[in-house]
């Protein structure tokens, strides 16, 4: 007989890991919409948001409140000079090799880190409150807990953003028709500025969590590979798709990792990916765009 | 344009060396390093022939990435299969080491066109993912197969060749060298026949070609043979270079190295190959060299070795592919022409 509490707590935890890597999809699936970039250094945004974080709250002894921004901060600021620096230059130019270029950046990003906060991996300090959480009777680290709230009430600031305000549907048509938007009046290079601040903000800001859960460390970046395979999974260009996609990579890699061992977690995870590519290769919830000569 | 090449067969415009000062440059190029092994010191021995071993590699890349257009982050996974299966080989079964080269060779080409079968249906960035997916699903097999040795992974013996074990850097620089010779003439001769004119078409838009008559999966898959055959080669000379192949040999990073060489070098063109598999290869050196002399002013100059050469590694893709997109081939081809057409400017 399998034990139901532990099954619901294993669930749980799953969903936890799934909604930081949700947020995170959330994010690539911005910069990806406006811009039609393939940014795979998001992991390492998100590991420098963790150790902006680590700098303000254990370097200058801000409290963890003033620390947060600084961290979101940090990365936006990042976005806009990687935005105007590499990705603007790279304009016209073939996706594959503006993919490259988001390579070459997040080498760089890991590069520094290490430069600046050394090699080995690194603890935040405690600011999330500690207390025991259980749902029913269900125990959930509160990390988790906490983790799965901000992030919760991130993605739905971002699906309802884009619903609703000016901005987001400044996107939507760039993301639409670039030459139809821009006939418009819509400014679409501050559209691509924006979606790249805003989305390395929100990657730093989740690179916070995952390091208050899983402690800080250069090879952080990793992180960015299981946020490939759950933007893939949910559809490159759908924020609904990076949703229920994380949420679902987040649970099974939990099953898998408890189940059959860490080492599984990456095979489950990249069958998958190989699964969903063979079958419907534009993803769950993505545009299946046509190619026409 | 060029003056004074006027050619009057197709065989001469078809030729790989069109002048006869390169034709020259080669017969020197082979001479030289047919001495090299006799004055270079074992330190610069070992380089080249890890250069070498880059070259093959980054050459089997640039027929995939660089002339059909598909886009693969599996290289060194690809060679992983065949530093394993001339390492099983060599242990196992004893068979001479040209033998287990080319077994390998073939059955990374088989893993190869396995991993293409989804590059009818998805190309360009998914294709990407796809073979890093291949290539997690590889390290997995060859972390957990008994065959393999796990985490552990596999010591073998030294190729032997008439009784003569070469396990210098001295002896295998002539096993190492001649094999990448032959490779890259392959590589630059197979973009004269059809099926590298398949590739180029293929590259340039594959629905097009489709239209034209090439048979898309046919070709696609070919390339992968091709292009992970050179990987399975290349795999075999690293075991028989190192000897200790474990799944940790051939990370995701060494995938994204052999990509950075040809954007470097220049894709889809031999020499693009060439240059950029040897100067990604030397630049860590070149950083240990600097830090060496650092040293006595600065102590911790070694301790930023590691960060400093993922920086320097990040910049040079970037920065090649916003300033030189054609990599170092261009620059090459920029200096010939300079000196062609000296003294006078187009």
């Amino acid at each position: 007989m399998t034990d139901w509490l532990f099954l619901t707590e294993v669930f749980l935890a799953g969903l936890g890991s799934g909604a930081l890597y949700a947020v995170t999809g959330v994010a690539f699936v911005l910069i990806y919409k406006a811009t039609r970039v393939v940014n795979l250094a998001i992991g390492e945004i998100l590991m420098l948001g963790g150790y902006a974080f680590f700098g303000a709250a254990a370097g200058w002894h801000l409290p963890a409140w003033v620390a947060l921004p600084v961290a979101i901060l940090a990365g936006a600021l990042v976005g806009a000079v990687v935005e105007r620096g590499l990705i603007r230059p790279m304009i016209g130019e073939s996706p594959i090799s503006v993919f490259m270029v988001t390579i070459g950046l997040g080498s760089i990003l890991a590069g520094f880190v290490q430069i600046v906060w050394g090699a080995d991996p690194l603890r935040l300090p405690e600011f999330l409150p500690s207390a025991p959480i259980f749902i029913g009777e269900a125990y959930v680290a509160p990390k988790v807990a906490y983790g799965f709230l901000a992030a919760m009430v991130v993605v739905t600031a971002f699906v309802l953003g884009l619903r609703f305000s000016r901005g987001g549907v400044a996107l939507k048509a760039t993301a639409a028709d670039q030459a139809a938007a821009y006939s418009v009046g819509i400014d679409v290079p501050r559209v691509f500025s924006l979606s790249w601040i805003v989305a390395c903000g929100v990657a730093a800001g989740a690179g916070v969590l995952v390091g208050a859960i899983g402690g800080i460390s250069p090879t952080m970046g990793v992180f960015g590979l299981s946020v490939l395979v759950v933007v893939i999974v949910g559809g490159l260009d759908s924020m609904a798709g990076a949703l229920v996609g994380g949420l679902f990579i987040g649970v099974v890699e939990a099953f898998a990792g408890t189940f059959l061992g860490g080492e599984y977690r990456f095979l489950v995870t990249f069958s998958i990916l190989i699964l969903i590519l063979m079958i419907r290769p534009y993803g769950l919830f993505g545009t299946h765009e046509i190619e026409r000569l | 344009m060029r003056i004074g090449t006027l050619k009057t067969s197709y065989a001469a415009d078809e030729a790989l060396f069109d002048t006869r000062l390169q034709k020259l440059l080669i017969l020197l190029a082979c001479a030289a390093a047919v001495l090299f092994p006799f004055v270079a010191s074992p330190y610069w021995l070992f380089l080249a022939c890890l250069c070498a071993i880059n070259v093959a590699s980054a050459t089997g890349l640039n027929i995939l990435t660089g002339y059909t257009g598909l886009v693969s982050l599996g290289q060194a996974a690809f060679m992983s299969v065949g530093a394993y299966t001339v390492a099983v080989l060599e242990i196992h079964a004893g068979t001479p080491f040209l033998l287990n080269l080319l077994v390998g060779g073939l059955l990374t080409a088989l893993v190869g066109i396995g991993v293409g079968i989804p590059s009818l249906r998805v190309k360009g960035l998914y294709l990407a993912i796809a073979t890093i997916a291949a290539s997690v699903v590889l390290h997995f097999v060859f972390a957990h197969w008994p065959l393999t040795g796990g985490m552990q992974g596999l010591s073998m013996p030294p190729a032997r060749l008439f009784g003569m074990a070469l396990d210098q850097p001295f002896q295998l620089y002539w096993l190492i060298l001649p094999v990448t010779g032959l490779m890259v003439l392959g590589a630059a001769n197979l973009f004269r026949t059809r099926v590298g004119r398949a590739f180029i078409a293929i590259r340039d838009r594959d629905i097009s070609a489709e239209v034209l008559g090439i048979p898309l999966l046919r070709y696609k898959l070919m390339s992968f043979a091709v292009s992970s055959f050179y990987a399975g080669l290349a795999g075999g000379l690293w075991a028989y270079f190192f000897r200790v192949v474990t799944p940790e040999s051939f990370p995701l990073v060494n995938s994204i190295f052999y990509l950075a060489a040809i954007i470097v070098g220049g894709m889809g063109t031999i020499l693009g190959g060439i240059l950029g598999a040897v100067f990604m290869t030397m630049v860590p050196e070149l950083l240990k060299f600097v830090a060496g002399l650092v040293t006595p002013f600065y102590p911790d100059a070694l301790a930023l070795l590691a960060p400093v050469r993922t920086i320097v590694f990040g910049s040079l893709i970037v920065g090649f592919l916003i300033f030189e997109p054609h990599g170092l081939a261009e620059i090459w081809r920029r200096i010939r022409r300079f000196f062609h057409l000296w003294p006078f400017r187009t």
